[in-house]
């Protein structure tokens, strides 16, 4: 076997103050110099000789792992764990701030579908454009064409400018152009979280088939727990910046999953302002059928999500998205909030909002009893993927126990024919 | 097929070798290229005239008010050609440089999430400017006609040089600039009045000769230069200022090679900065 990736002892540290305050001024750099002269003198010589600045956060402390060739190898972990600063370290977008990377052969990265792409260009004008950004010479792509329009179906929208796509067709485009760069490292970052439930199985198999007929190497960050386990033969769980395990699929899911069970029995979740993104979920609760706040619900008895999120900036097309996975990985249901209300999807005002999502449950069917993870997703803004443990008990026995998901209480019709 | 190996280390000290990463992304640099082509003029009616239209609006605008009342002297030039020859490679060289220090902020999005040398970012904002001056020197040959100007025909393989020192004045203050902005975004507000403040420290709109025993002061700004050797080649009159056109070429050359080291000095952290 040979090692195509390697990874020694990576850390990368991000100085805080370059985070809170967005970008600087001239002004504040020059007015802080001169307000406080002796302070200013003084950070720099302690800086000086202490050879780092105090206020450092790490997002990566000494990260090894090896990927070995044809290794379909998926990283998984919460929010802020450091899946996108590896990612970023090892597509050369950031420096690491201390280690190494070594990487054998073409790499190329799928981050964030559709960037580079300009609405205005043609969809014909974006495959040649994205192509190129990706590390494709105008011929190959010249002779890959055709095959890209046809696995993204989008023969007849080429000469459209692609502000007319829906984001669906964007998505398809994009992954499409970037799956036939036949490199020998594919990096994917979450790409799956968006278009239609069709066309993400055929992205699972194309890149199955990447993996397997050509063996080449992928290296797949997601958070959606039945990619990872369709695509992946191993998996690295990152917790913190650092690495918590390294092993099979399965016994790595499953302890990511025990780990998220510490918060079950949360009923109410807040995350931090920030203006800059263009839908910000700030609040999720949970309710009960009678409006209570509880992660505990009754079998057969309707539950409710409620978010509280803002609208910063007008958003070309978003969709919110609250879909159900149980312990197994497996998906539930996706529910979107332009399901009922299309409109949504192209026009947001600016300004805060309550949804709530209705969970549908009757006394005769429902979900079964059990531990599940509700995930919160908005379609403009990838980071933002807020999973929620919830449980299911069945205390008012209004349905049998038996296996399955689902959980039905029906009466047979019986008749005697004969 | 042979297998690139790529190694990924913190802290990548300064080489000339990242001038040949350019080269081999060249294809890139070309498609950065047609692309702002391709949007520059989408859904305008004009399209590519705008080129022409700009240049000679502000030309008769010029003519009117400093030529004609003002009487601004132009070495015993008709003064409109005069002043086009001049704004021709004022335009190219001031949108060039606009272009090149914004280049990052607008590709942001690229930037953060796609690998490739950065530096062809601020290239390719000049080289698109290069084809609108490119149309809008029909009109200079239009002009000469008109007024029955003839170049001095073996001199005029100098132009490319002109452009050249033009190119790296341009660029190499981008680069600077560029990366600034980066982490400062004060120099958008900056930008505008500092390239407003340039035309009138450049022989645009009057002769050098109206300095009088200060003129050679002008010779540090490179578009000096640039502008006034034009004028000798198209317009004739004069014998060429060498001296002047080699602290041109120089002063070009130094602001171009700052750029590029403080460029590369202060990219690898655009990503995380931006």
């Amino acid at each position: 076997m040979e090692t195509v990736i390697q990874v020694k002892n990576i850390s990368k540290r991000y100085k805080i103050t370059h985070w809170q305050g967005g970008y600087l001024t001239l002004r504040d750099v020059i007015s802080n110099t001169f307000k406080h002269p002796l302070r200013f003198f003084k950070n720099k010589m302690s800086n000086i000789i202490s050879g780092e600045s105090r206020e450092d956060f790490w997002a990566l402390r000494g990260l090894s792992f090896s990927v070995q060739k044809g290794e379909v190898i998926g990283i998984i972990g919460a929010n802020g764990a450091g899946k996108s600063t590896l990612l970023k370290i090892l597509t050369k977008i950031t420096p690491p701030s201390e280690g190494e990377i070594v990487l054998r052969g073409k790499v190329s990265s799928l981050l964030e579908v559709g960037t580079g792409f300009h609405p205005e260009l043609t969809g014909r004008e974006n495959i040649f454009f994205y192509g190129a950004i990706l590390g494709m010479k105008k011929k190959e792509i010249v002779d890959k064409f055709d095959r890209i329009v046809e696995f993204a179906g989008m023969q007849k929208f080429l000469d459209t400018p692609v502000k007319k796509y829906s984001s669906g067709m964007y998505v398809r485009l994009a992954f499409s152009v970037a799956a036939h760069m036949e490199p020998d490292i594919l990096l994917i970052d979450e790409v799956l979280a968006v278009g239609d439930a069709e066309f993400q199985k055929k992205c699972l198999e194309k890149m199955k088939s990447v993996a397997r007929d050509d063996n080449r190497t992928i290296l797949f960050i997601s958070h959606n727990m039945n990619a990872v386990r369709g695509l992946c033969n191993r998996c690295v769980l990152l917790e913190k910046g650092e690495i918590k395990m390294v092993g099979d699929t399965e016994a790595v899911i499953s302890a990511y999953l025990k780990h998220r069970e510490g918060e079950f029995g949360k009923a109410v979740f807040e995350y931090p302002t920030d203006q800059s993104k263009p839908i910000n979920i700030k609040k999720i609760k949970i309710l009960g059928a009678d409006g209570t706040v509880t992660a505990h619900l009754e079998a057969g008895m309707p539950f409710s999500i409620e978010l509280g999120y803002s609208v910063n900036q007008a958003v070309a097309a978003s969709r919110i998205f609250i879909s159900c996975v149980n312990e197994e990985g497996v998906e539930l249901f996706v529910s979107c909030d332009t399901d009922k209300q299309p409109e949504l999807f192209t026009n947001r005002e600016p300004g805060n909002y309550r949804a709530t999502f209705q969970f549908p449950a009757t006394n005769e069917i429902s979900l079964a009893a059990g531990d599940y993870f509700l995930r919160v997703r908005v379609t403009s803004d990838p980071q933002a993927d807020h999973l929620i443990p919830l449980t299911i008990e069945n205390l008012a026995k209004r349905f049998v126990e038996l296996p399955g998901v689902m959980a039905l209480a029906s009466k047979w019709h019986l008749e005697k024919i004969e | 097929m042979e297998t690139t190996t790529t190694i990924i280390k913190p802290q990548k000290k300064f080489s000339f070798l990242d001038l040949k990463e350019i080269w081999d992304h060249k294809g890139l640099l070309y498609f950065f290229t047609w692309r702002d082509l391709k949007i520059r003029y989408k859904q305008t009616l004009v399209g590519i005239g705008w080129a022409l239209f700009q240049p000679f609006v502000t030309m008769i605008v010029f003519s009117i008010f400093f030529g004609n009342f003002a009487k601004i002297p132009s070495d015993g030039i008709p003064y409109p050609i005069f002043v086009y020859s001049g704004l021709l490679f004022w335009q190219f060289f001031s949108a060039s440089l606009a272009q090149a220090s914004s280049s990052l902020v607008s590709n942001q999005n690229i930037i953060t999430r796609v690998y490739f040398p950065r530096l062809i970012l601020p290239f390719y904002s000049t080289l698109t400017n290069l084809i609108d001056f490119g149309v809008a020197s029909l009109m200079l040959v239009v002009l000469m006609f008109y007024y029955g100007f003839a170049p001095e025909w073996l001199l005029i393989l100098l132009i490319p040089v002109l452009i050249l020192i033009t190119f790296m004045f341009a660029v190499g203050l981008g680069l600077f600039l560029a990366s600034l902005n980066v982490k400062y975004r004060d120099i958008k507000f900056i930008l505008p009045f500092f390239i407003q403040m340039l035309l009138f420290v450049t022989p645009v709109i009057y002769p050098p000769s109206i300095l009088g025993k200060y003129s050679w002061l002008l010779a540090f700004n490179p578009m000096t230069g640039v502008i006034k050797t034009a004028r000798t080649i198209l317009l004739g009159g004069q014998t060429i200022n060498w001296l002047q056109l080699e602290i041109s070429s120089l002063a070009a050359v130094i602001i171009f090679v700052v750029g590029v080291v403080y460029f590369k000095k202060t990219e690898k952290y655009f990503a995380d900065l931006i």
